[in-house]
């Protein structure tokens, strides 16, 4: 179990990493990479959240649509699983822990229509994962995806505090090089076998 | 298949039904007690939204006041009047504030600037400024295609021959004209302001001299005969230190170019 576990995290951080290899949530990958810091919160935030989505969508679908026969219902049933689920943790960190609502900031009600938080809920039933697997498989998904935007946005930092960037391939048409040129660095990640 | 179809209905109508009663009980538990001074403050703010004081709205800068992140005075569209109020709700003494105005800094009107080529294009100074650097001989001054004007919360704005004029009774300072023009040309001085040198040429004399026959040439003559140093000549043009300047108009009346122009009474 202890090995399965290492697994999982190891090939969902880098070799099937979220951002670089599955492409999913690019939107927040682009949208709030321009600071290393704010990468990070976003990163927090979707830790967070992926966690908790893969642990209520797995006990939605195992308890209460596989008895019912609604299978196909899963994608629908997810997304109002998380949209719900960020709204209640939201509505609970203002109240309960306002220093971390305030440090998620803007992030969390983002996440809500994150793609990659849907994903990792659908892959885990396409893989057939139990309980634990799944929230290893959604934190360490949510870990590839942090790792991936700190990178991403330091990489963009010290690109817009030291380089000399051709006016035209200013902004977005760099950025998407730099994401396309880590994305290819990651793929050296796709020769490990575990 | 009908059944299937009505089952699957039930089961998602039920599901949102369950969780819009949790959201709903959440929001009912887990309800945040704002501060009640942040709706007072929101009330006598002028709720322009203009975000001139530098947060996204008139409800965020009251938070703001409050956090005691925001000066009660930081909102440029109010009044003095308003600065107390704030301050009494807040409980601490405000002090006043200069009064501001935006000035287009710039007296090229169709009478004196030359165009190189007539502009026939969407009525934006951005597109204009990108097609071969603007169609005024001037490469720095005032496009009068109006992106100013669209940008003014408060009608302050207008063009009169060819360059935008600010009227500084209904101006409000709130900047998003500053943030508008694409050549940088509009400033925000002290309302009070009488001598302003309306030119933002950078050019030298002899090239300034013919991209518009009201142009500062940066002779420097302002600079010699300003009594009190509030004048200084930098980059070819005249610049006003309005903290130092005591309004006696000796610059307006040596300057040869006549850029430096008298406003109010």
């Amino acid at each position: 179990m202890f090995k399965e576990i290492i697994v999982i995290s190891l090939s969902a951080i880098l070799v099937e990493n979220f951002v670089l290899v599955k492409f999913l949530g690019i939107c927040p990958f682009l949208g709030v990479s321009k600071k290393t810091e704010t990468a990070l919160g976003m990163g927090m935030a979707v830790t967070f959240v992926m966690a908790l989505a893969s642990l209520f969508t797995y006990l939605l679908y195992t308890y209460i649509l596989v008895p019912l026969d609604m299978e196909y219902l899963n994608t629908v049933a997810f997304i109002l699983v998380i949209a719900v689920l960020v709204q209640l943790v939201e509505m609970v960190l203002q109240k309960m822990l306002p220093t971390l609502y305030n440090a998620l900031g803007i992030y969390l009600p983002l996440i809500t229509t994150n793609c990659a938080v849907l994903g990792v809920a659908l892959l885990n039933v396409q893989e057939g994962y139990n309980l634990l697997y799944s929230v290893v498989f959604g934190i360490a998904a949510a870990l590839g995806f942090t790792l991936a935007i700190v990178l991403f946005a330091g990489v963009r930092e010290k690109l817009a505090m030291t380089a000399k960037i051709s006016k035209h391939m200013e902004g977005f048409p760099i950025a998407l090089v730099t994401a396309g040129l880590i994305a290819l660095a990651f793929m050296g990640f796709s020769g490990f076998q575990f | 298949m009908l059944a299937n179809v009505l089952i699957s209905v039930g089961i998602l109508g039920a599901f949102a039904l369950v969780f819009g009663a949790l959201l709903g009980a959440a929001s009912i538990i887990f309800q945040v007690k704002k501060d009640a001074r942040i709706s007072q403050i929101e009330e006598i703010l002028p709720q322009a939204n203009c975000g001139g004081c530098g947060y996204a709205g008139c409800s965020a800068f009251a938070e703001a006041v409050v956090r005691g992140e925001a000066k009660p005075n930081g909102c440029s569209v109010s009044n003095d009047a308003t600065y107390q109020k704030i301050g009494e709700i807040m409980g601490i003494s405000v002090e006043k504030r200069r009064p501001m105005t935006a000035r287009v800094m710039c007296a090229g009107d169709c009478h004196s600037a030359p165009v190189r080529y007539d502009y026939f294009g969407p009525k934006s100074c951005y597109h204009a400024n990108l097609l071969v650097g603007g169609p005024k001989m001037c490469k720095y001054g005032c496009l009068g295609l109006g992106s100013c004007v669209a940008a003014c919360k408060f009608g302050a704005l207008s063009i009169v021959d060819g360059i935008a004029r600010v009227d500084p009774e209904k101006c409000t300072a709130c900047g998003s004209c500053v943030a508008n023009c694409p050549r940088g040309l509009i400033q925000l001085v002290p309302k009070n302001a009488k001598y302003i040198p309306l030119c933002s040429s950078k050019d030298k004399g002899p090239a300034a001299n013919k991209a518009c026959s009201v142009g500062c040439i940066g002779c420097k003559l302002c600079e010699k005969v300003c009594p009190k140093n509030a004048i200084a000549v930098r980059d070819n043009l005249a610049v006003i230190d309005y903290d130092k300047c005591v309004s006696c108009g000796v610059c307006a009346t040596k300057c040869p170019r006549h850029i430096i122009r008298k406003f109010g009474k």
